[in-house]
């Protein structure tokens, strides 16, 4: 197998983990801004103690897919550069003043209620939900312009098909409002496994609403899709896709199913099963382009030194990293894991 | 404003900011670590205090650091296209290697910030120690970046000018690599330990004399004043490679024109872009003894470079003059504390007063440093191969993220210092209390 498809395979990898654990902090702060009712304070307090310990470490994925792109694929990431500079800054805005605010607000200084909530935490706070709703939307969008066709990579440069934006075309405006839902959505899954009583029950009815909205933007953009970028239409329903997304629906379907019976633990693992069908599937489709139509995996690729180095390095890499991460969630989500257990029991 | 220059200062706000969460990101874990160990060792409550509260300075500013380098690394694709779609496959296992680093340093902050309840003390101080590892290695690991682009080397170029080979390891066979790492990290534990202690003197000198404080400012300043002290062994060291493989910074570091032997080392001046430099004082032979170890050296001047070749000399000259002004500085409090606490002296308020006044040095002299670094590699950003108006972006729109940027950064360090002046409120348990648990 050529190594460039091995790399962009691992980058895949750190992108499904990233959207699963990282989407989930964004989703955090998106059901932050919108706390309501009784529980409110609980709300957010559950919610700032299950991002505390692991949002950085989280956050890493990214910077992973990142240095994957521009160490294996730099003409590609010089292209998207280019071309979505607009948006990358606004993404970079979004998740500076996220992550930036989530700890401002946890060493603002205490009123009698606890961290955080004084008038300086609450500003910071409502800075964190805002720049947590913000940046999902314009990572889906990011996503939507690569694969909708509308970069075009030449002799002449980078340019936009047709001269307007292709993160602004409609297709990749819900991309980014399927991606705001997604996040949402898992984060209430997540938050429902962590809680107990009303607290769960809040994270619950939350988690269908999103699950609601994710069905719904999905079938929105089934016929855009099929209508604006028909190359993925065909990647996704003829392609190699098809046997991971016909089991990525599933999950979908099965995920909300047990949501609404109350299995807490199968509703997240089929959540995390439906986000990285979703995506493999979608890299699947567009493959063998990095951007459609202008360049391959191939064309953008490193020198097979780099790729190979990437490769090799990661096995090493990755033991340090996993036991390291076990060890992490083991302490800090561990005691959850034991609580929902005893409390079927 | 045009793009190239909205660009350069574009990097440089982001960098610079960047720059001081990297270097407490670095120092900080230390500091915490020491002081932890002491409170295991001693049992003395104020160390335990102290751990945490420089733990909570270490999470703010690791969050700071973290997400403003997210931003670094999509703003050299975002600024610099044409050079990352050259260098990303070159630089790359640098990054690549420092992503594990900095991935290791934030799974265990996690632990050691959330983890005083539910790990034993013991095993508390240990998940502190892969952060300060991981935190130094992720800093010497990414110079390898910066130091191919200083002295580039291990790729080869097909005839439109892409990539074709490169040596995976050539970031690391960079000869700038090990001495800018070595420089650079000891900058790191300098800045921060005299920025912490003068925190610690000034509640000193407003009176708040109590153990806690004396242990802050003597663990700040072992760290800050002996990594100074080592400073100016790596500094000597760099100069001489750098008058090997980049003769035009060095010589627009001294503003040293004319090659030839004798060269004396210039103190201070204003110099300009024509060889002209007013106020200065020359040591002579210096400059030519410190690169060769022999008056009879012949440093390489900048008239020996075409003009679009140099760099431009009066901020390389002022800046580096500030950093070795600072360097030395510091030295000079470090060692009059050194022989204050050596002697079991209390210290007096003249003395906390120079501790008060050096604190900002340390981070002075890093971002100075820095600034004669890049500056100094001007006009190229990859040195020979690469210039940097080859790189920028074509977009047009830099002039107005660079404003944004600038405001973003100025907004969270104002807010970050405000929250950072609120840990310190916390003044130690008062004297007596403290000379009751030493009784």
């Amino acid at each position: 197998m050529q190594p460039e498809l091995l790399v962009a395979g691992l980058g895949i990898v750190a992108l499904v983990t990233y959207a699963v654990l990282g989407g989930a902090d964004f989703g955090g702060g998106i059901w932050d801004l919108f706390a309501t009712g009784p529980r409110r304070d609980a709300q957010r307090d559950a919610i700032a103690h299950a991002m505390g310990p692991v949002w950085e470490a989280n956050h890493v994925w990214l910077i992973f897919v990142i240095v994957i792109i521009f160490s294996a694929f730099p003409a590609a990431y010089a292209a998207l550069s280019i071309a979505l500079f607009v948006p990358f800054h606004l993404v970079l805005l979004g998740i500076i003043l996220r992550g930036a605010a989530f700890v401002f607000r946890a060493y603002s200084p205490q009123s009698a209620r606890g961290a955080g909530s004084g008038p300086a935490g609450r500003r910071w706070g409502a800075v964190f939900g805002t720049a947590s709703v913000i940046t999902p939307v314009l990572l889906g969008m990011c996503l939507g312009a690569v694969s909708s066709g509308g970069i075009r990579v030449d002799e002449g440069g980078v340019s936009f098909a047709g001269g307007v934006p292709a993160w602004l075309e409609p297709l990749s405006l819900f991309m980014g409002a399927l991606a705001l839902s997604l996040c949402a959505y898992l984060a209430a899954v997540f938050l429902a496994n962590e809680t107990d009583g009303d607290l769960r029950e809040d994270f619950r009815t939350r988690a269908l609403l999103a699950g609601t909205a994710v069905v719904a933007l999905s079938a929105i953009l089934l016929p855009l899709v099929r209508r604006d970028a028909p190359h993925l239409w065909t990647g996704l329903t003829a392609g190699a896709a098809t046997p991971i997304l016909v089991p990525g629906v599933i999950a979908a379907l099965l995920s909300g199913w047990w949501l609404r019976q109350r299995r807490y633990r199968l509703a997240r693992a089929s959540a995390v099963v439906q986000i990285a069908c979703l995506l493999a599937g979608w890299a699947l489709a567009q493959s063998p382009y990095i951007i459609y139509p202008g360049l391959t995996l191939e064309q953008a690729a490193a020198p097979r030194s780099t790729l190979l180095f990437i490769l090799w390095t990661t096995p090493a890499g990755m033991a340090l990293l996993i036991p390291s991460l076990w060890y992490l969630f083991r302490v800090f989500k561990g005691e959850h894991l034991a609580l929902t257990e005893s409390a079927r029991d | 404003m045009d793009v190239l220059t909205a660009a350069r200062l574009q990097m440089e706000v982001s960098l610079g900011f960047h720059m001081f969460f990297a270097a407490l990101g670095i120092g900080m874990p230390l500091l915490m670590l020491i002081a932890e160990w002491r409170w295991l060792r001693t049992g003395r409550e104020h160390y335990r205090d102290l751990a945490k509260t420089w733990g909570k300075a270490t999470a703010l500013t690791f969050a700071v650091g973290a997400v403003s380098g997210t931003a670094l690394a999509f703003e050299l694709g975002l600024l610099w296209p044409s050079f990352m779609a050259l260098a990303g496959g070159v630089i790359g296992p640098a990054f690549a290697l420092e992503g594990y680093a900095f991935f290791i340093e934030a799974i265990f902050l996690g632990l050691y910030l959330y983890g005083w309840d539910r790990l034993s003390p013991r095993a508390h101080w240990w998940t502190g120690v892969p952060v300060a590892v991981s935190g130094m290695m992720s800093g010497v690991l990414v110079l390898a970046a910066n130091a191919w682009m200083q002295a580039p080397g291990g790729f080869e170029l097909a005839a439109d000018g892409t990539l074709a080979g490169s040596d995976p390891l050539a970031p690391f066979r960079s000869p700038a690599w090990l001495h800018m790492a070595l420089h650079s990290t000891l900058s790191c534990y300098i800045a921060t330990g005299f920025a912490v202690a003068g925190v610690y003197a000034a509640g000193m000198l407003r009176g708040r004399r109590n153990a806690y404080h004396r242990a802050a400012l003597g663990i700040a300043l072992a760290v800050g004043g002996v990594t100074a002290v080592l400073q100016p062994l790596s500094g000597d060291w760099s100069a001489r490679e750098v008058a090997k493989y980049q003769p035009a910074k060095l010589a627009a570091a001294e503003a040293h024109f004319e090659t030839s032997s004798h060269v004396p080392l210039m103190i201070g001046g204003i110099p300009d872009e024509d060889g002209n430099v007013r106020f200065a004082l020359h040591i002579p032979n210096a400059l030519s003894i410190m690169v060769g170890r022999s008056p009879e050296t012949v440093i390489t001047g900048l008239n020996d470079f075409p003009r679009d070749e140099r760099p431009p000399v009066a901020i390389t000259h002022i800046a580096f003059q500030i950093m070795v002004a600072a360097g030395f500085a510091m030295i000079f409090v470090a060692l009059w504390f050194g022989w204050a606490r050596w002697r079991r002296r209390p210290e007096d308020r003249v003395l906390l007063a120079m501790v008060l006044a050096a604190s900002p040095l340390g981070f002075i002299a890093l971002q100075a440093g820095w600034i004669v670094s890049e500056v100094g590699r001007q006009p190229w950003v990859i040195y020979g191969i690469m210039r940097t108006s080859d790189g920028v972006t074509p977009q047009a729109g830099v002039p107005a993220t660079l404003f944004g940027f600038t405001v973003l950064y100025l907004f969270l360090g104002v807010a970050l210092v405000a929250l950072l002046r609120g840990l310190t409120h916390y003044s130690g348990p008062t004297a007596t209390e403290e000379d009751a648990h030493a009784a």
